[in-house]
């Protein structure tokens, strides 16, 4: 017997092509008669557009054509919809003003899409984009969330600027709670907003054939029959079996590339109209003003303790930016994946939330790596490290004393946690950390003119949002199910196909091991095959680190239904009655016996049934499932952070960082590493480095890599990581999820670490060295 | 204005007639349709476009291609073996999972191949400095740096 896959470290299998430049990225796909798009952008964060003339523009070298928002008004193309709609406090829909591809009269961001000009080369279609008139009366603009309410409003249907009030929790039950509180620990700050910024830049390049009367949109993205559904239910009311939706390789995405963009449909619909493709390519300037921010939170937060220091009940309050506009998913993130997750690792029994989310003259905001839970995660270790210090207990203990030890566990925030052992991650976190060795380094560091902190953070994370049905009663307008499918060839190789997409999470290689695994063949006679609405029957894509435990699941229903017809196959083959048939890793025996057929030889049969059932069993062997989960998964895990802080300039580096996370099983530790460290460099970038700024009239000041900092490999050290395992007890791998992990546990560390360097209540992220040094000559 | 350029791309002796402005990533994707060397950037920040001009790393997005005239460029596409076999930087980028989405990928290849040859072996904060000018926003460069040390002692060893 071959040694398990599951739980192996295998190399990828699509490295080859990524290490010898030969993957296929959008914009790598040259198509005859190539044609290249450039978009005219608005300068003014919010604007009346008075006029677009377009016909220098049109005159222009190499350019075949120049569309305004008037045009695709006169085609009757739609807005772009949002995807989850969020009822308020009062029992009202939120406000969803329009959301038109090439602007409809006003200019709402800096960026925004007023005009897509068409020409042969790409450089001809950027000079021409320079010819295109468009005369603004500048409006005064509102950008911070603190002044959105009071700001000038944006849209007609949301006069204050406020697109819902939402709160989740029993409001009462937690004012009573505070009132007979022993202690109040209150913080007030700013989650900060953040760029994705996948060093691959969106890029689409779309196809009309009036052969066939077919488009087919070669697009970066996450989630390609979610990207044919919106732009063809919604937008250009195309038929989807006329659509084909191809996301090939696509480099990162981290929430960025899950939504349908304008850039999209207005390529599309060029297309349509010359009958040439039209490529478009953001260069990173265009990426920061018209990707999806992340995060933009102002939120003040108290929790409620005893004497004893057990948590009573939490209490917050948080506005949340959406931008300009609603992007695809929006609206759910400051709600659904945010307040559902403040009870984190604890027992706090009672939670009440509000959310207000606004609109401002910025960037629309929507799901960025963790989205809503690294927010939520940072509200409650926040809390607690500072209710630690201030009530003078160990930040292990108190969290220790208020852990959730009993499963499943309901929250009084709407989750059911179907198990965990924060316990167990905890300890190692502790051990591998070295915490008992800090006070000497602490003394080390002084030593050399340094501050040094330590700091925790427990998370909590919900993935694989489901069950379809219940989400659908909390708004969403899209099932939330992944499918997939198993290909047996005649010779027993095998083709699988996800609606899961990869974007540098190796599916290529964890699905394949899953598959080789169960049907007992090596990892190179699977194909995992994906990205593509003409060869795979339905999907919803990668988010929220749903992939192997939604799209894994669906592949191993698939593979049950392989499993179930091959027994009939070799009952018959080898004359037993089928329920005598065992099945192991490729190998179907009579019980109790000798007699034996392995897949390769099933799979054989069902493609040359010579000797088969005809008269009971289609031949072939080929199974699709659906697969909706009936609950969320809950990774959770525990982070140690020491920073060392600069006293002269307030320097901050990441001295060392460990992290022990649950993610159930584990298929391959080897990806499952890399996807930890990776998430935590965002975590870390969001608390030291990154952060938007936009000045008061709404130009955004840190729109470059020059200016927005992303970490560099000096900014981050080697990682301690380890897992522990409890599997899930709802899908059949046990498996959580991992991919956001780091992004979500990471910055709240990492800012324990720098309040208890500098011995303040806190520091605003990012934690530049000019923030810290602030802070320290405040306190 | 159009002009004629010539030069060695991996190996092979390449020219086109291409306006004045065109950069030199412009020029080996679009005209020579090596599509490996790749743009993440328009501030030379990222590194995505790293090639080696006679030998030496350089970001292809911050030359002209005429600046490139007569030069010997190598780009990713050219640095496996002709047989297919990796080089053993790329090969140690692929034991150690030094990437993920695959995009910075080509650029920290070249990178690291013009920074082995001072560099047989590295320490960690040698090769962090070599990183300065190319970003993973993937990785969180813990493998990526673990790659450039095994790919480093890797090529000392074969020499």
């Amino acid at each position: 017997m071959t040694p398990s896959l599951i739980g192996a470290r295998v190399p990828r299998k699509e490295d080859y092509r990524f290490l010898t430049g030969s993957g296929q990225y959008t914009d790598d796909v040259a198509l005859p008669g190539q044609t290249y798009a450039a978009f005219v952008r608005s300068p003014h964060a919010h604007a009346v557009v008075r006029s677009v003339k377009t016909d220098k523009a049109k005159r222009a070298p190499g350019v075949i054509a120049v569309y305004t928002g008037a045009d695709l008004a006169a085609a009757k193309v739609g807005g772009l919809p949002c995807g989850w709609l969020i009822t308020d406090v009062n029992g009202q829909p939120m406000k969803e003003p329009p959301y038109p591809a090439l602007a409809q009269g006003k200019v709402r961001h800096v960026g925004e899409r007023v005009a897509i000009v068409v020409a042969e080369s790409a450089a001809q279609a950027r000079d021409a984009a320079d010819l295109v008139e468009v005369d603004y009366q500048p409006l005064p603009a509102v950008v911070s969330v603190a002044q959105a309410k009071k700001g000038p409003a944006l849209h007609e249907s949301a006069p204050d600027n406020t697109c819902y009030v939402w709160a989740l929790g029993d409001k009462n039950a937690v004012d009573a709670a505070f009132a007979k509180a022993a202690h109040v620990t209150k913080l007030e700050f700013v989650n900060n907003r953040l760029v994705p910024n996948a060093i691959e830049p969106r890029a689409v390049n779309a196809v009309y054939s009036r052969a066939d009367d077919s488009t087919t949109l070669y697009v970066a993205s996450q989630n390609p029959h979610v990207e044919r559904l919106l732009m063809t239910a919604f937008v250009l009311g195309l038929p989807e079996n006329k659509v084909r939706v191809v996301a090939p390789d696509v480099g990162g995405g981290f929430g960025s590339k899950i939504y349908l963009y304008a850039e999209d449909v207005a390529c599309t619909w060029a297309a349509r109209q010359l009958a040439r493709p039209v490529k478009w390519t953001a260069d990173r300037s265009e990426a920061f003003l018209s990707d999806a921010h992340g995060r933009d939170h102002l939120t003040v937060a108290e929790l409620a303790l005893g004497s004893d220091g057990k948590f009573l009940a939490m209490r917050v309050r948080t506005t949340a930016n959406m931008g300009a506009y609603l992007s695809t998913f929006a609206s759910c993130i400051p709600t659904i994946l945010y307040a559902t997750l403040l009870a984190g690792q604890y027992t706090t029994p009672a939670i009440y939330c509000e959310v207000t989310a606004v609109f401002t003259n910025t960037t629309p905001v929507d799901a960025y790596r963790g989205a809503g839970r690294p927010e939520a995660t940072y509200v409650v270790e926040r809390l607690v490290e500072t209710a630690a210090r201030e009530m003078k207990l160990d930040p292990a203990e108190l969290r220790r004393k208020n852990f959730i030890r009993q499963f499943p566990y309901q929250t009084p925030v709407a989750l059911c946690y179907d198990t965990g052992n924060y316990e167990a991650t905890l300890a190692a976190a502790i051990k591998i950390g070295d915490v008992a060795g800090f006070k000497e380094r602490r003394e080390q560091s002084l030593r050399r003119g340094k501050l040094r902190g330590l700091g925790y953070a427990c998370y909590i994370e919900a993935c694989g949002i489901a069950p379809s049905n219940v989400a659908g009663s909390l708004g969403a307008r899209a099932g939330l199910f992944e499918a997939g499918e198993i290909r047996v060839h005649p010779t027993g190789t095998v083709t699988v196909f996800t609606g899961s997409h990869s974007h540098g999470q190796g599916h290529e290689t964890t699905f394949a091991q899953v598959v080789a695994d169960r049907l007992g063949l090596s990892i190179e006679q699977v194909e995992i095959v994906h990205g593509d609405t003409s060869k795979i029957l339905f999907g919803m894509g990668t988010y929220g680190s749903r992939s192997i435990a939604v799209g894994g699941t669906a592949i191993v229903k698939a593979m049950d239904k392989i499993v179930a017809k091959g027994k009939k196959i070799a009952a018959h083959l080898l004359e037993a009655s089928e329920g005598d048939i065992e099945y192991d890793r490729g190998v179907f025996r009579v019980a109790g016996t000798d007699k034996k057929k392995t897949f390769g030889e099933v799979a054989f049969a069902a493609y040359v049934p010579h000797n088969y059932p005809l008269d009971k069993l289609e031949p072939g062997l080929n199974e699709n499932a659906f697969y909706d989960p009936t609950n969320f998964t809950f990774p959770a895990g525990s982070y140690v952070c020491e920073v060392e802080v600069d006293r002269e300039t307030g320097n901050t580096q990441i001295a060392s960082f460990t992290a022990v996370d649950d993610f159930g099983k584990v298929i391959n530790p080897m990806i499952v590493e890399g996807q930890v460290h990776g998430g935590l460099t965002q975590g870390i970038g969001q608390a030291l480095t990154e952060g938007c700024a936009y000045d008061e009239t709404g130009q955004l000041l840190t729109g470059s890599l020059t200016d927005y900092c992303i970490p560099r490999a000096n900014d981050v050290p080697m990682f301690k990581i380890d897992t522990r395992e409890t599997p899930c007890t709802h899908n059949p791998l046990g498996v959580k999820g991992c991919g956001e992990a780091g992004a979500i546990g990471a910055p709240a560390a990492v800012m324990n670490a720098i309040t208890d360097a500098l011995g303040v209540k806190d520091v605003p992220m990012p934690a530049t060295a000019q923030n810290v040094w602030r802070a320290m000559h405040r306190a | 204005m159009s002009v004629r350029v010539s030069m060695k791309v991996n190996g092979k002796p390449v020219s086109a007639d291409i306006e004045e402005r065109t950069l030199l990533v412009s020029f080996i994707r679009e005209n020579l349709r090596l599509t490996g060397t790749h743009v993440g950037c328009d501030t030379a920040q990222c590194g995505a476009c790293t090639v080696h001009l006679n030998g030496k790393a350089i970001k292809s997005c911050s030359i002209v291609a005429m600046q490139a005239e007569g030069a010997d460029i190598l780009t990713i596409e050219g640095v496996a073996h002709p047989d297919g076999t990796l080089h053993p930087m790329q090969a140690a980028f692929k034991e150690n999972h030094g990437l993920q989405c695959g995009f910075c990928t080509p650029g920290m290849v070249m990178n690291a191949l013009d920074f082995a040859k001072s560099h047989p072996n590295p320490s960690e904060e040698e090769v962090r400095e070599s990183l300065e000018g190319n970003l993973c926003r993937c990785t969180g460069y813990h493998n990526i740096v673990k790659s450039i040390m095994a790919g480093a002692r890797a090529m000392a060893g074969s020499k």
